[in-house]
């Protein structure tokens, strides 16, 4: 192995001198501190150190990276912002880690088209900021929108608040230049629907970066709605306040988003940004409808009748943006807030079936008890995408591992009622091991055969997604012994 | 047509009725394929059936095609073989429709006509459309559909069958039987390996079941059809539509052969809603109604006529219909009817005129594609046009496309020949 490992470190000396041929001294960093700035995403618990860091000027920079890995086999793992919350831009310790974040140009917005065309490492919300005067935004509105990138956006297919109504990533993303593991540059789509051939755009958006590097995204701009009414409602409890969601649903309408936040959430919410929700609330539901304003007018009635019927002791609707960026506030911070009440957390994403919720709700509570951890539940209720917040104190023995247990039951809790592991934070690293709890050896294993087409030698993002790599051509089925790649030192088995 | 020699071999038909209960028999005359003749047609009841077929298929080298109910089976190109023709039609069940969740889970075989009768008591339905041939009123099968990525006027609204389709079954080429999405909305577990079959024309696999999310049903629409005289004040009006706020559920141009062009704009939602809209073009003179179009759920052109299929930046539909009539004055051909959701840049038109008169058409217009931004595709054609012209166009990522067709279907043997660049 020493011999193996000392053949990879020349490989890489090799390797950095031609990157920096390639793209210029400035844009590699190779000094141990500094590379050590890029060692994690969001999810801060899985730290790998890169080999080398590339901070992509052009499109063409990013062609010559890939490139250069493709021709000596070396792992690949493209990075924005680092927002992510499952590991998906964790660098591989043999590997390059190339980060888009500086090609933050917006390169059109043609507003006749309804479309713009964005340089990946473009933040979300500059996007919406930039339409704005048009009377136009990008719809998909992920929490980390001030920060996160389009490009990251892409690889992980990003959700948001507003996805219930909206959609999400792939819903709007029309077109990408690509540069695929083999260091070519293809362009899927463009402004026009439905290009001729395989809908490869569909499955590269949320592929989380194991099929390519996007260098080039046309997305789909959503006219601003003429009216947006926002609604908060303080339930007793969160059955109350499922309840009345589900009645919404029912009765047909669809709201640009339902929010729910359950006491320990608002706690944290209040601790931490005082959002000043009404007290003595079990749970609160955000409601927001937007469209035309008659429209919008005549829902938000039902709306507020159904919130009534299912014991709301207090609504209050935002009178203006102030007041709406207000109720906000308290939703969108969450996930940092419960910092404040508590030292330590995991931040969970599953999807259950909407009837479900309530359910489910009462086994996390269960669950949580049994093992004396908090959870704290704050969830996008219209499409059943769950956000528990598992709490613990890390320097009490033993309760980290009780966090991982209950955050672990909780997917499972998710696989049994026929939902999913992840509704927009991605696989990544985190849940690749949850992956065969979800589907069987042949669903992975045709997947597979989708990045075999793209990726042969295995070196867009190793190690993520998919808990066993598969070897391409190999005829598929159960492998004895460790996997060759494991062997290889090229991946890690989960 | 001379069968294959394993089309005589009874041990191939026992295998076959075997796999689906004995709803196994040679193929006739009237199976064929876009003149393609069949050896041998099978109807599974499940999954699991045609993974018994398809393993079958598999030990013995032979070409699969699927078919739903057909309505499209003879667009795109005729397939280079088909050994086995695989029927879904007795596949018609829906599995699962679960109200308060708003999705649906059903076989490949069902008629999308069919689903939407089972979701209409709810309240609810699929929101896809696809146009039907003239006086035909057939949609086809959740499968076929799928294939085909066939979608109609409500594309504009709620998105086509990419965006509404949330869960796959499959059958491999190798008989194995997979999954992808679930039955949640929102999910980004994996690989959608939904998209990827989605306008796949049966080339990487079998689907046999589907999970789509649903709508619910307006409690109001209404049609306001406006007479245009040109192409310019057309796209004048689609704009002034698409960046208003009227949110229009679909947006649709009718320019038939001869006269002007019709737009037919759908408005839905609320009782109030819907009247506070329509007062907003009350400046514009329309025709208002309470059904749409008839032309709006019809293709422009009859089977046995050469339909395209069109795709534009929006502002692209004026140099588009300009290019198609330069075209079509060229080569002495009557002047195409052209339909479709020109708020989404997706159109269909109807060609007249001989082989040679088809096939300058569409050469000329892939020449000047650029120009409106689109693609241009042939999707039901004559045999002899069919024989004479490329129907897909040119196609980017090919190369790319090829290296998937060979990791699903190695062998080539799920409707080969029948997609892009003879995949």
């Amino acid at each position: 192995m020493t011999t193996i490992a000392s053949r990879r470190a020349a490989d890489l000396l090799d390797l950095a001198a031609q990157v920096r041929a390639a793209v210029g001294d400035s844009a590699v960093i190779d000094d141990r501190q500094r590379l050590r700035t890029y060692e994690c995403d969001g999810l801060a618990q899985y730290k790998v150190i890169p080999a080398l860091v590339v901070l992509a000027r052009s499109s063409d920079d990013v062609q010559a990276v890939v490139r250069l890995c493709a021709r000596r086999g070396v792992p690949f793992v493209a990075r924005g912002s680092g927002t992510g919350l499952s590991g998906g831009a964790l660098p591989h310790a043999d590997g390059v880690l190339i980060v888009t974040s500086q090609l933050r140009k917006i390169l059109a917005l043609d507003i006749a088209n309804q479309r713009a065309v964005l340089q990946p490492g473009v933040i979300n919300l500059h996007v919406s900021q930039a339409a704005a005067d048009a009377g136009y935004y990008y719809a998909p509105d992920p929490s980390s929108q001030q920060v996160c990138s389009i490009g990251g956006n892409l690889a992980e297919n990003s959700g948001g608040a507003h996805c219930l109504k909206y959609g999400f990533t792939v819903n709007h993303v029309t077109g990408a230049e690509v540069i695929t593991p083999d260091g070519e540059r293809v362009q899927f789509g463009g402004k026009a629907p439905d290009p001729t051939g395989y809908d490869l755009l569909g499955v590269l958006v949320g592929s989380e970066g194991t099929l390519g590097v996007a260098t080039e995204i046309t997305v789909r701009l959503t006219r601003s709605p003429q009216a947006v009414r926002t609604l908060l409602a303080a339930f007793d409890n969160t059955d109350e306040a499922g309840a009345a969601t589900s009645q919404i649903i029912g009765a047909g309408v669809i709201p640009a988003a339902i929010e729910m936040m359950d006491a320990l959430a608002i706690e944290a919410a209040e601790a931490a940004v005082h959002c000043n929700y009404p007290a003595g609330a079990g749970a609160v539901l955000i409601v927001e409808l937007d469209g035309p304003e008659a429209e919008v007018g005549a829902q938000f009635d039902v709306v507020e009748r159904f919130c009534r019927e299912h014991g709301a002791f207090e609504i209050r609707v935002a009178a203006d943006d102030v007041e709406r960026a207000l109720f906000w506030k308290g939703r969108k911070s969450a996930f940092a807030a419960v910092g404040r009440i508590s030292p330590d957390y995991i931040v969970q994403d599953g999807v259950v079936p909407r009837t479900a919720l309530p359910h489910v709700l009462r086994r996390i509570t269960e669950l949580a008890d049994d093992a004396g951890i908090r959870v704290a539940n704050v969830f996008h209720a219209g499409d059943g995408n769950l956000h528990p917040l598992v709490l613990f104190d890390d320097s009490v023995d033993g309760e980290a591992e009780r966090a991982e247990e209950v955050s672990g039951a909780i997917l499972e809790l998710c696989i049994e009622h026929g939902g999913s592991i992840t509704g927009e934070h991605g696989v990544g690293s985190d849940k690749a091991k949850f992956m065969p709890r979800m589907f069987t050896e042949d669903d992975l294993d045709t997947m597979q055969m989708l990045r075999c087409a793209f990726d042969p030698d295995g070196i867009a993002n190793p190690g993520k997604v998919f808990p066993t790599p598969r070897l391409c051509g190999e005829v598929p089925g159960r492998h004895r012994g460790a996997h060759p790649l494991v062997q290889a030192g090229l991946a890690e088995a989960f | 047509m001379r069968p294959a020699a394993h089309a005589l071999d009874q041990q191939v038909l026992d295998a076959l009725q075997d796999s689906v209960d004995g709803r196994a028999r040679a193929g006739r005359v009237e199976d064929a394929v876009s003149g393609v003749a069949v050896d041998w047609v099978a109807e599974p009841a499940d999954t699991e059936q045609v993974a018994a077929l398809l393993t079958v298929a598999a030990q013995r080298s032979m070409s699969v095609v699927a078919r739903g109910s057909g309505t499209r089976l003879g667009w795109g190109a005729a397939p280079r073989s088909a050994n086995l023709l695989v029927s879904l039609a007795a596949m018609n069940q829906v599995l699962e429709h679960e109200a308060g969740d708003l999705v649906v889970h059903a076989q490949a075989g069902t008629r999308l006509e069919d689903l939407q009768s089972t979701l209409r008591p709810s309240n609810q339905h699929l929101a896809l459309d696809p146009p039907s041939a003239p006086g035909a009123d057939r949609r086809g099968t959740v499968g076929g559909v799928i294939a085909t990525a066939a979608s109609g006027p409500l594309r504009l609204s709620h998105g086509g069958v990419r965006d509404l389709l949330i869960g796959v079954t499959m059958v491999r080429a190798d008989g194995r039987i997979a999954h992808a999405g679930g039955k949640v909305v929102k999910n980004v577990a994996g690989y959608d390996l939904g998209k990827l079959l989605t306008g796949s024309w049966g080339t990487l696999a079998v689907i046999t079941e589907a999970r789509f999310r649903l709508h619910p049903i307006s409690p109001v629409s209404r049609w306001l059809t406006f007479s245009l005289p040109d192409a310019e004040r057309a796209n004048a009006l689609i704009q002034q539509v698409i960046h208003s706020q009227l949110c229009p559920a679909a947006l649709e141009i009718d320019r038939p052969e001869r006269g002007p062009a019709t737009l037919a704009l759908q408005l839905s939602g609320t009782e109030a809603g819907v009247e506070a809209r329509i007062a907003q073009v009350a400046d514009v003179r329309a025709e208002v109604s309470a059904s749409p179009p008839v032309w709006s759920a019809e293709l422009p052109w009859s089977p046995g006529g050469v339909g395209l299929r069109l795709t534009h930046e929006l502002t692209g539909l004026p140099v588009l219909l300009a290019e198609l009539d330069e075209a079509t004055a060229r080569a002495g051909a009557p002047r195409a009817c052209v339909r479709g959701a020109a708020g989404v840049g997706l159109l269909h038109a109807g060609l007249r005129g001989d082989v040679v008169q088809a096939g300058s058409v569409v050469a000329r217009l892939r020449e000047r594609a650029a120009a409106w931004g689109g693609e241009v595709v042939v999707l039901d054609a004559p045999a002899e046009v069919r024989a004479s012209v490329d129907l897909w166009g040119p196609v980017r990522g090919l190369s790319l496309m090829r290296r998937v067709k060979d990791q699903f279907d190695p062998e080539h043997r799920l409707a080969p020949g029948r997609f892009v660049g003879g995949i």
